[in-house]
């Protein structure tokens, strides 16, 4: 194991170093980048966004993508294994800072966030309208059994429902845990399933869960039919999407890379992001292509 | 090392005998699907196997067949399972138990039939042909001379199907079944070590149990004059 891993950084570090030469005999304004990048679909079209951005404005990319969940990509960014990746400002904000309180103001939540990420080297870049947060699905059959269509009527029923979602639900204060102590919601047990993936879907259809995580910019909800409870209480807060940047690739990359970076934030609506994830998730489109042509509509690249 | 302490902690700490996610309940979980798995495995590849051995006609298609279970990667089979369960069992069965117990058999099959194949085979042909010539049919044969004399590599086969099965169990985690792979996939995703290692620690445990157990029965069920034989040789 241990050696694994040090053969795993010994092959990354070199893989840093020749990219590292690449782009500095190229001219060295532009250094290569590493993105990164969790482990669900939207990750991957946010992930291929930039990518591309930065490859059509003669940046080397490298993608380290579908790493795994937060606690895994936030320290990589942080160590220097990746350099970037998109992440959600609420949700960045509950993890670097256990004591933070976000906000349902993007603009409030942001800054808060640059105060939490300062100290850890990083810098988060102009965040996107788009918003992704956590939501809390049923299928139309248990609203229908129950009579749910917010997340306050799950309160009272809760003990008789299963809760499925990713295994570190109910440690996160958007998940699980928040559903206890802002709405009093107790499950009958909790199934640790993926991140909003096929797996809680397929718990759903197939009822081993009543209620699932899923993202609320995920195309499935609809297409599936469920019905997304309406968060009443407000426990999800403004989770913008936002790149998120080591402040030593930053000052080597200057104002050019992040005036890059930024020009896509002003177009990326929540609407938006749902379209590209259908054509993911449900029209089975690769993430690649899928940015590529979204970034050419909207002017982005060539 | 902090570690160590961590999993001692977990380990005494009363919360993790509760509930759904209790010790107790992860353990029962795992040998459920496993004990299941090999008894499914033992049915198909004994009988198989000793057929094989004691007629010896298409051993090489068989046990090269029953290879293929040992080549395909687990982590795959339990992925494949997924569809194929919701499609036999229905959708209320596509995920948890059923995939998993369902990929766990290609795994167990192969130690028992290989063994159970070349421990038939390896019986001394003149004791054979000796009870042949005394008139006992080929059915006793195989069970008065043949099985005890080869009692021992096949328990060996089902021990290794055994311990094989234990330690992939752990994988049922990942497609929502419960067992000791529970700790460590959440262990992971969770970044919590303690968490993570004493699941690993449990399930080298219970296989060393098993493995133990199935060594004690085999000892039991072994003609002593087999045992004397072999100590002498």
């Amino acid at each position: 194991m241990n050696r694994a891993i040090r053969i795993a950084i010994l092959l990354l570090v070199s893989a840093l170093v020749a990219s590292a030469c690449g782009g500095a005999s190229s001219g060295g304004a532009k250094p290569a980048i590493t993105i990164g990048s969790t482990n669900f679909s939207e990750q991957l079209v946010l992930g291929e966004l930039y990518s591309q951005i930065l490859e059509s404005n003669g940046y080397a990319v490298t993608r380290k993508f579908n790493l795994g969940n937060r606690e895994i990509v936030f320290p990589a960014l942080q160590s220097g294994q990746i350099d970037m990746e998109a992440d959600y400002l609420a949700t960045l904000l509950a993890f670097v800072d256990k004591t933070a309180t976000g906000s349902t103001d993007p603009k409030a939540t942001a800054t808060t966030l640059q105060g939490a990420l300062t100290p850890k080297g990083v810098t988060v870049l102009d965040y996107a309208p788009a918003v992704d947060q956590n939501g809390f699905v049923v299928t139309k059959a248990t609203a229908d059994k129950y009579k749910l269509a917010k997340l306050s009527d799950v309160a009272a029923v809760g003990n008789q429902l299963v809760l499925g979602g990713p295994a570190e639900c109910p440690n996160r204060e958007f998940c699980a845990l928040g559903l206890k102590n802002k709405y009093g919601i107790t499950f009958k047990e909790f199934k640790a399933l993926d991140t909003g993936g096929a797996l809680t879907v397929q718990a759903l259809v197939g009822g081993q869960i009543d209620v699932g995580l899923l993202f609320t910019s995920d195309a499935t909800i609809a297409v599936r039919g469920f019905v997304l409870l309406a968060d009443d209480k407000q426990l999800q807060l403004s989770d913008n999407v936002a790149p998120v940047v080591r402040n030593d690739y930053l000052t080597k990359a200057g104002d050019d890379f992040k005036k890059i970076v930024n020009s896509i934030a002003p177009k990326l609506t929540t609407a938006e992001l749902t379209g590209m994830n259908k054509l993911v998730e449900v029209d089975k489109k690769d993430p690649k292509d899928v940015a590529k042509e979204w970034l050419k509509k909207q002017g982005l690249i060539k | 090392m902090n570690l160590l302490g961590d999993v001692a902690r977990w380990f005494t700490d009363p919360a993790h005998y509760q509930g759904t996610d209790a010790v107790q309940t992860r353990i029962l979980e795992h040998l459920a699907v496993s004990g299941l798995a090999v008894l499914v495995g033992l049915l198909v590849a004994l009988p198989l196997g000793l057929y094989l051995g004691h007629t010896g006609r298409f051993a090489f298609v068989a046990v090269n067949i029953a290879n293929i279970g040992r080549a395909i990667p687990s982590l795959a089979a339990i992925a494949l399972a997924i569809p194929i369960a919701g499609t036999l069992l229905g959708v209320q069965n596509g995920l948890g138990f059923w995939p998993t117990f369902l990929a766990l058999i290609p795994l167990a099959v192969p130690p028992i039939l290989t063994n159970a194949y070349v421990a038939v085979r390896g019986v001394d042909r003149d004791v054979i042909e000796a009870a042949r010539g005394m008139g006992v049919g080929e059915l006793g044969i195989l069970r008065r001379i043949e099985l005890p004399l080869a009692l021992p590599l096949v328990l060996a086969g089902i021990r290794t199907a055994a311990v094989n099965v234990i330690a992939t169990a752990t994988l049922g985690a990942l497609v929502a079944f419960g067992g000791l792979g529970r700790y460590i996939v959440d262990g992971l995703a969770l970044q919590e070590y303690d968490r993570l290692f004493a699941g690993a620690l449990l399930v080298a445990l219970l296989a060393i149990a098993v493995e133990v157990a199935l060594s004690t029965f085999e000892r039991a069920a072994v003609s002593p004059g087999i045992r004397v034989q072999r100590g002498a040789l």
